[in-house]
């Protein structure tokens, strides 16, 4: 292919499109309304079988928090045909691996296995859709999981019990409030029958897509997802009421003390998501704004707050302009020893209040397209990435036909946009401030084995 | 037809049916004598490089516990007259990626980059720059001592890591693979300790190198050839020493976590040796096979102890350990210990079952071509098969080496390699 003197952004465009075949990816509706979505790439004799279904956390109501993502495990315990466990000692048999993750916005399933073994996969996966068993035996022990999971997650680290108290403070009506693996208390308080109405109310076709990228023909693909999932019924949808968030009218701000040697201050401004790709501007120059600051070694605040300064030992940022709830914004980082999170928390802010006043350069900001586009060939590499691309965007309701427009909407950015956005959004009204404040360990009693090494 | 015999023979049936190849990978050496693996693949336009070097913190002189992890860390902050920001900004406008780290046996290098003439040229360029010529400025050394001390002692108030530091250090408590940083030896580290270790390990005679990608054959030997030749000349390196195995016993530490780490193993396998991969196929059934092993079954899904419960082994220039972990609320601490013990105990005893063993094969002949589906995971296989000098077709042959394991190979590996005696077990927060 005489590709090698092309630039990446033709290059990226040929290789989307052309290279692998005409109106790749494909999609088909089943009249059950499940979407079926296929990209061919033949690079490796392997598949990924994806079923995303349209409910996550922001689902959840209280007292039932963390529903979905135990359901999630409960889906491995087994339907009247296939017995508990045996849905993975299917896959593994088959050559495969399984697993399962769930986020605020959906719940998603995934096998990546020998492309001969697909049909098995989507017999599965539909067969579970409609007949779990949730056995309360079952639900017994694997709730207990659950909260070794929780613990093993959150509660013994620091960080993350940070950022979930971070996000019970910046939101208050909106359910992104809600930590995904849901609070302990609800976790001890679950019964089989709140996993039971879950299933129910959100395990239908009409509320899933299935993705499968690989080693595959589309038409044969549709063939075998109508014959696997064709028969599963459509079902009522409950009503999802919006929740959102009011605006926020000032700085909020929480510690967290936990044991830990490095203090940690996390900053979240409120800010938009894309909702309509072609109209939208805001976010993408977010997202350019977050290449810019902290894109590489020496974007922004790596450059300016830990190597400069060395006012911290590690400085990030962050943000997804991809999401069915609303948008933040991350800073974050934690003070070199000697220095504090007040001097911290400044030196963020300086680095917002230079974009606000001087904006961004040219350089920086063709670096951060550059980066871009060499990304998203490199996606091109995993299966899975590509799989993962496509079940994403949709999941944030937009088309994974839109990918495209994403990247040149990306590419249009300007500077003056980048500085205008930091300008508009980065603002004490819709801030909010977590300080993580570590703690000493108690004091370790003399160690009682004759191993531990003296110092 | 026995239960037994329709089972060996739907085994070989089904084995043979998934009988994979490897990629085609062409070996050289360069001028200077380094070892080159190269994979030719124009599916994208994409080149993956790795250089390794047996820079990994196993050479760390002692009392210098930290300097092959610092010396990695500021590789690449400083080369060929120019900066860090410089270096990373050219890195970024080229979209090319540099990563890799040290382990106990290496120190990689890898790069990613597109392929294009006007991209590869200049970041093979860095790349060379800054594995050949590193500055090591002093400001950097600073800087980067200091943020290395900062994570050591956040890493030490953390239960995952004070176990597996625990752990290390009881399995090998004469041998360098059980040293490791602590505040004090990262205090003492000074410049000259880096440039010492970057002369004496990062030399022309250990470094192997691996090419993965959109790259003809002479235009990969071009690039090879010029990275090698930048090297240093350094001293052969010197065979790591064997480590004894250790007296067993079980240390347990106190700490306030809600859960307990438990780790279990003892120093066990070696690269390049016959019994890896009757361990192998072992593993998968005792505590490897994903959501199907042994373990899982009786820890997670029959009692939910534990959320994650693993085994396995990792095999090193010398004996590597096997290790099982897992975690659990810390008042049942006990009954997890007792319930993984017994685990063990009953597969050392008698092995896996035949069906067992089929499952195994058919799960890790089956999803061969799984670990081979992208340039990323081709380069990491052959990364390791030059870095450790294993056979060429270690990976065609990958199949039919376990397909031809037998449960009663796999039950005298483990005797062989696990004697009960050696075990080490380190418990943290399970008071």
């Amino acid at each position: 292919m005489p590709m090698r003197y092309v630039r990446p952004i033709a290059l990226l465009i040929a290789l989307t499109t052309t290279t692998a075949g005409w109106g790749n990816p494909h999609e088909r509706q089943l009249a059950n309304g499940l979407r079926i979505i296929v990209k061919e790439d033949r690079r490796a004799p392997t598949v990924a079988h994806m079923i995303w279904y349209r409910a996550g956390s922001m689902d959840e109501t209280n007292g039932r928090t963390g529903v979905a993502h135990v359901l999630e495990h409960m889906m491995f315990k087994g339907t009247p045909t296939v017995g508990p466990g045996e849905f993975n000692r299917r896959v593994a048999a088959a050559g495969g691996r399984d697993n399962a993750f769930t986020s605020r916005d959906y719940t998603a399933y995934f096998q990546q296995v020998p492309k001969l073994k697909l049909a098995e996969m989507m017999q599965l996966e539909a067969d579970r859709m409609r007949h779990l068993s949730l056995d309360v035996n079952e639900f017994a022990k694997e709730i207990k999981v659950v909260m070794e999971e929780r613990r093993l997650r959150t509660d013994d680290q620091p960080q993350a019990l940070l950022y979930e108290n971070l996000n019970a403070v910046a939101f208050q009506v909106h359910p992104y409030r809600v930590p995904i693996i849901g609070w302990m208390t609800d976790l001890q308080n679950m019964t089989v029958t709140d996993a039971r109405a879950w299933y129910d109310d959100w395990y239908a076709p009409n509320n899933a897509y299935v993705v499968v990228v690989g080693d595959v023909d589309h038409q044969e693909v549709f063939r075998l997802a109508e014959e696997h999932y064709g028969m599963l019924p459509t079902r009522p949808l409950p009503v999802r009421k919006p929740q959102d968030e009011p605006s926020q009218v000032g700085t909020r701000r929480l510690t967290v003390k936990a044991p830990a040697d490095l203090p940690v201050v996390m900053m979240a401004y409120k800010v938009p998501v894309i909702r309509n790709v072609e109209q939208d501007v805001d976010p993408y120059a977010l997202e350019m704004l977050a290449a810019v600051l902290a894109g590489h070694d020496a974007a922004r605040l790596n450059r300016h707050l830990v190597r400069e300064q060395r006012l911290a030992v590690s400085a990030g940022a962050s943000y997804d302009s991809t999401a069915r709830g609303p948008g933040i914004f991350h800073l974050h980082g934690a003070p070199t020893a000697g220095r504090s999170r007040v001097e911290l928390e400044a030196g963020l802010r300086s680095e917002l209040e230079r974009v606000k006043e001087q904006g961004v350069s040219a350089d920086e900001l063709a670096r951060a397209k550059a980066q871009l586009i060499a990304s998203q060939i490199y996606k091109l590499d995993s299966i899975f990435a590509q799989a993962m691309e496509i079940g994403q965007l949709e999941s944030a309701g937009i088309p994974h036909t839109m990918n495209r427009r994403l990247i040149d909407k990306l590419q249009e950015v300007s500077r003056e946009q980048v500085q205008a956005v930091t300008r508009k959004y980065f603002n004490d009204e819709a801030l909010t401030v977590a300080e993580l404040d570590p703690q000493p360990l108690p004091a370790t009693p003399r160690p009682r084995s004759p191993f531990v090494p003296r110092h | 037809m026995t239960a037994r015999q329709l089972l060996l023979a739907l085994c070989l049936f089904l084995c043979t049916q998934f009988a994979h190849a490897g990629p085609r990978i062409e070996r050289w050496q360069t001028t200077a004598g380094n070892r080159v693996l190269f994979v030719e693949d124009h599916s994208l336009p994409i080149i993956d490089i790795q250089v390794d070097f047996a820079a990994g913190a196993a050479r760390e002189p002692m009392g210098l516990e930290g300097v092959a992890g610092l010396t990695r860390a500021l590789i690449d902050l400083g080369a060929d007259g120019l900066d860090e920001t410089q270096i990373a900004s050219r890195f970024a406008d080229l979209g090319a990626r540099l990563s890799g780290g040290v382990d106990l046996d290496r120190a990689s290098l890898t790069l990613r980059t597109l392929s294009m003439a006007d991209k590869r040229a200049p970041a093979f360029e860095l790349f060379r720059a800054i594995i050949a010529g590193p500055t090591f400025p002093a400001a950097a050394f600073d800087r980067e001592k200091a943020r290395s001390l900062a994570a050591l002692k956040e890493a030490l108030t953390r239960p995952d890591a004070i176990a597996s530091k625990a752990f290390w250090a009881a399995m090998y408590p004469a041998h360098p693979y059980g040293r490791q940083a602590t505040p004090e030896s990262l205090t003492a580290l000074r410049r000259d300790d880096v440039l010492a270790f970057y002369a004496a390990h990062y030399g022309a005679r250990s470094a192997t190198i691996a090419i993965v990608g959109d790259l003809s054959h002479a235009e990969a030997k071009a690039v090879a050839e010029r990275l090698s030749g930048g090297l240093p000349a350094a001293a052969a390196v010197a065979e790591l020493p064997q480590p004894q195995l250790p007296a067993g016993g079980e240390q347990r530490i106190a700490h306030p976590a809600a859960q307990a780490h438990l780790l279990i193993g003892m120093p066990a396998l070696q690269r390049g040796d016959p019994d890896f991969f009757p361990l192998a196929v072992g593993n998968y059934t005792l505590g490897g096979g994903g959501f199907v092993s042994r373990l899982v079954k009786e820890v997670r899904d029959k009692r939910g102890l534990a959320y994650s419960v693993h085994s396995y082994f990792l095999p090193l220039q010398q004996l590597g350990p096997f290790q099982i972990g897992l975690q659990t609320h810390k008042g049942q601490t006990a009954e997890a210990l007792q319930v993984t013990r017994a685990v063990l105990a009953e597969f050392l005893a008698r092995g896996p079952s035949e069906a067992e063993l089929l499952a195994a094969k058919k799960n890790l002949i089956g999803s061969f071509p799984l670990r081979l589906d992208s340039n990323r995971k081709i380069l990491e296989n052959v990364a390791m098969i030059a870095f450790y000098d294993l056979p060429l077709d270690y990976l065609d042959r990958y199949s039919e080496n376990v397909e031809r394991v037998t449960a009663a190979e796999i039950q005298a590996a483990f005797a062989r390699r696990l004697p009960a005696a050696h075990l080490v077990t380190v418990v943290v927060a399970g008071d």
